[in-house]
């Protein structure tokens, strides 16, 4: 089968420089790796005392592999590093930004995007954001976007409001060890009204061995107001597994939409354990789309919690599973009020040994009225080792709601890839076009510069799958 | 009385392999710990229901109570044969006619088999893997089995006429082990119509049953059992049934009594070419709770599986269901459907829908659905208008609800039994 007809470079995150880190908290996890985590952060009392006792619920905590894969046993929490930070603060001015990190993003095209399309970015190495920059246009609109670390210190009346109330930091142990050690993330709120026209960015890079990355992501969008956000990641190959688990709250107050894209296209090393979750107020709604490429395990639930009446839920979900990879995704909807309606479009492929998994929840608890649930998951198995699995769990109490569920697995139709094949496409091109095909309607709904990405991504990972 | 826990079931006639069958499984029970809260097995359920520390053996039957079971035990005009049990005794059989005996078709109780067919029970008895939670559960039926049926239809031997078992429940906390073994030899046919029962519908007790079905190749096998034991009673219900190449089961429960009832039931296909449809028919009232777990497991290529539970909750109701399509590796040509839908009834009622997939094989067609929703209030409103009073017009529309599984049976005298049965659950509400 030939493949040269796709042109693409499929080393393209998988690079490093050799960084020498400004701080390095060390191998290995304990209440000086915390201490020291809060003492170069200048935290408040009240932080350290938040990262203290989640430390504890960390420990506490058993591994969710009751239910997930044993793989998670594979992590080594001694043999990772929780903070390394590049340099001393965060730079507004990409001139700014040391040479080495600078090459970084460089080569991955983030500043070339800033200039074109982009309202906002942050990008952070490592632990740190190591540059953070909005437009002015947006800034003078009251809009704050910053650091985690810079909005807890510079807007604590509105942070501490927020932080942790929609991911308790008991939630699981990874949001708990999020909440113990976690820095860099982005910190953004959008005033009453504003409706912010082009999206914010972050992007976040792992050039370590060995590392871990705790970013933590607080967003709200006060009454009226709108906002999209979209962060991509990227790591290189390292021989030894390197652990990314953020936490991501959204807050989308009375009437506010938020929209929050990830395209992720993780190394195979990493695990990328995350909690995402968001609060619909009245009438609000909240979206998440999601797509995940490349990592070793990802567990990944993006949730809504409708909390106010009409508010509106979505997940939109595409997961790529190739050989020595377990996407472990789904969606967690909860219905808080009356005549609240969510909605979940999964696909997922699963390419060679590849396996991916869907794992929901829907929950309409009892004397709610007009609430709605729509589900739709479709897997497509390219080869005969793939592997697909779904889960959901469906509660629904009292009349006057409704939820349908519907999942299906299919595989790339034989006459379809032999029509093409008649037509004058390789094997490879023919299977890279129904994959496609396949996602095309949810890709139809990012943003033109994030579908072209994912179709490019798309057809890298199908590159040699057949035969 | 001793507790039901803290014996075994010791029984000095019973032969030695026997004996040792129910030691070993006791020194499982005991070693075999209780479900836990997490245990993604037992999800949504309410694991109190477990605590079995107050039932007791059941004891005898005295003769007024007798009569009036006897007097009860007939659910269709015309079977094959019939077996009557209570308490876990044999209390009347009508025997299958001449011919089918001539033709080999063994239709036992438990303890008849065990001294005349010792080798169909030594070869079959419960040596399926309980791999849906209640593995505790099932050493316990198997340390206390002492009741039940086995049936042994011979190659290529068809029943025409359905064969009937009862087992009633009688006497405050007291506990039955009913066991099924139908063993279908390849080609054979047979229809099965078991009930559950209690004498009073107020009193407490618990059943724990367990059914193996083997299917020889090109065998057909359907199996109903309705569970409609007293409102206070706690029923566990572990099935099996496995396929050979070209076999065609099905199974459906039907539950209407109890207070809780778990209800497991895997179907495996061992050899190409098998079918297996997994019905089911749940009618929830009052504060009853059903909980129940399946498993269609492909092993082979070219096997059909097709499920269809429906549940009607009513009042503080709660159903659960959790479900898996399975195809293992290599299993291509699977082609498997799993559907549940919940009408719901009640504004106190839950519905709990975990229906799954776990594809291992890529040229497969699996899919499921699950629904949860209303009475469509334009359908009342149509039958209100053609003078039909609403109470009658709702129980028209569940009843037509719940037909779509009835019908899939394709036997109309136990559909019209099933449905009477049905219809006297909701004259009571």
């Amino acid at each position: 089968m030939s493949t040269t007809a796709i042109d693409i470079d499929r080393e393209l995150g998988n690079f490093t420089y050799d960084v020498k880190p400004y701080r390095d908290s060390g191998f290995g996890l304990s209440a000086d790796t915390v201490n020291y985590i809060s003492d170069v952060k200048n935290d408040p009392d009240w932080v350290r005392e938040f990262r203290l006792k989640s430390l504890q619920t960390f420990f506490d905590k058993p591994m969710p592999t009751s239910w997930a894969t044993k793989d998670l046993d594979a992590i080594d929490f001694t043999k990772i590093r929780y903070y390394l930070s590049a340099q001393e603060k965060t730079t507004r001015s990409w001139d700014d930004v040391p040479e080495d990190i600078k090459r970084t993003f460089e080569r991955l095209g983030i500043p070339e995007q800033e200039r074109k399309f982009l309202a906002g970015v942050e990008a952070q190495f490592d632990s740190e954001a190591v540059y953070s920059n909005v437009q002015k246009v947006v800034s003078d609109q009251g809009v704050i976007f910053t650091g985690s670390t810079e909005g807890l210190k510079e807007h604590p009346e509105i942070f501490r409001k927020w932080f942790g109330k929609v991911i308790p930091t008991g939630d699981n142990k990874f949001s708990a060890l999020n909440s113990a050690v976690f820095s860099g993330g982005s910190f953004i709120y959008v005033p009453p009204g504003v409706k912010v026209k082009h999206p914010l960015q972050a992007y976040f890079r792992i050039n370590s061995e060995n590392f871990g990355q705790f970013e933590r992501t607080l967003i709200i969008v006060d009454e009226g107001a709108e906002l999209t956000y979209m962060e991509g990641c990227t790591a290189p190959k390292f021989t030894t597994a390197t652990l990314h688990s953020a936490v991501v709250e959204l807050v989308a107050m009375k009437g506010a939409k938020i929209q929050y894209i990830t395209v992720q296209n993780w190394s195979p090393n990493v695990f990328n354990l995350v909690t995402k979750r968001g609060i619909a107020h009245e009438e609000a709604e909240v979206k998440w789309i999601d797509c995940n490429i490349g990592s070793r395990l990802t567990m990944k639930y993006p949730g809504v919690v409708m909390k106010g009446r009409k508010a509106r839920g979505e997940v939109i979900s595409i997961a790529l599973a190739n050989d020595g990879q377990h996407q472990d995704t789904g969606a967690k909807m909860i219905h808080a009020a009356d005549e609240t309606t969510s909605n979940v479009i999964s696909k997922s492929i699963s390419v060679g040994k590849g396996r991916s998994t869907y794992r929901g929840m829907v929950h309409i608890p009892k004397h709610l009225k007009g609430c709605k649930n729509n589900t739709e998951c479709d897997a497509l198995l390219i080869n005969s080792t793939s592997r697909t699995d779904t889960y959901p769990a469906i509660t629904v109490r009292g009349t006057g709601n409704v939820t349908q569920h519907e999942a299906s697995v299919s595989q790339v139709s034989a006459e379809q890839i032999f029509y093409m094949q008649q037509r004058g496409l390789t094997e490879g091109q023919a299977m890279s076009l129904s994959v496609n095909g396949f996602v095309n309607d949810l890709v139809r709904q990012f943003p033109m510069e994030y579908s072209v990405e994912l179709k490019r991504l798309i057809d890298m990972e199908m590159e040699g799958s057949v035969g | 009385m001793a507790s039901l826990l803290e014996t075994p079931f010791i029984d000095p006639t019973a032969p030695d392999w026997l004996q040792t069958l129910r030691q070993q499984a006791w020194t499982d029970f005991q070693n075999t710990p209780a479900p836990k809260r997490k245990d993604e097995a037992w999800r949504f359920a309410n694991l109190k229901m477990l605590e079995l520390d107050q039932y007791q053996p059941a004891s005898k039957i005295d003769r007024e109570t007798e009569q009036k079971i006897l007097a009860q035990s007939t659910g269709l005009s015309s079977v094959a044969g019939r077996l009557v049990f209570a308490n876990g005794i044999l209390l009347a059989k009508q025997n299958l006619t001449a011919e089918l005996i001539a033709q080999g078709v063994q239709f036992l109780s438990f303890d008849e088999a065990v001294n005349f067919v010792p080798e169909l029970i030594q070869q079959h008895f419960m040596t399926q893997t309980v791999g849906l939670g209640s593995a505790r559960l099932a050493a316990l039926h198997k340390a206390k089995v002492s009741t039940g049926t086995v049936i042994h239809v011979p190659k290529n031997v068809e029943i025409a006429l359905p064969l009937e078992i009862f087992h009633w429940l009688d006497g405050q906390n007291s506990t039955v082990f009913p066991h099924t073994l139908i063993i279908l030899g390849d080609n054979a046919k047979l229809t099965v119509l078991e009930h559950y029962q209690s004498t009073q519908s107020q009193t407490e007790g618990l059943a724990c049953a367990v059914n193996d079905l083997i299917l020889g190749a090109g065998a057909r096998l359907t199996y109903v059992s309705v569970q409609d034991w007293s409102d206070h009673a706690r029923s566990f219900q572990i099935n099996s049934t496995e396929l050979a190449r070209d076999a065609h089961a099905t199974n459906m429960v039907v539950n209407l009594g109890s207070s809780y009832s778990r209800y497991e039931s895997a179907s495996r296909m061992r050899g190409p070419g098998g079918r297996s449809d997994m019905l089911a028919v749940n009618v929830a009232t009052d504060h009853q709770e059903y909980d129940q777990r399946t498993l269609q497991d492909h092993a082979q290529p070219h096997c059909t599986s097709d499920l269809l539970y429906k549940n009607a909750l009513l009042d503080f109701s709660r159903t659960i269901f959790a479900g898996l399509i399975r195809v293992e590796e290599h299993s291509h040509k699977t082609d498997a459907y799993q559907k549940v839908r919940n009408l719901i009834l009640s504004d106190d009622a839950e519905a709990n829908s975990m229906p799954g997939l776990e594809i291992l094989a890529d040229d497969v067609r699996c899919s499921h659905g699950a629904t949860s929703g209303q009475l469509e209030q334009d359908e009342v409103f149509y039958l209100l208008s053609r003078g039909i009073p609403e109470a009658a017009a709702r129980k028209l529309l569940v009843m037509g609800f719940l037909n779509e599984a009835i019908n899939r049976l394709e036997n109309e005298s136990i559909e019209t039994h099933l449905n009477s049965l049905i219809a006297q659950k909701f004259a009571t509400l």
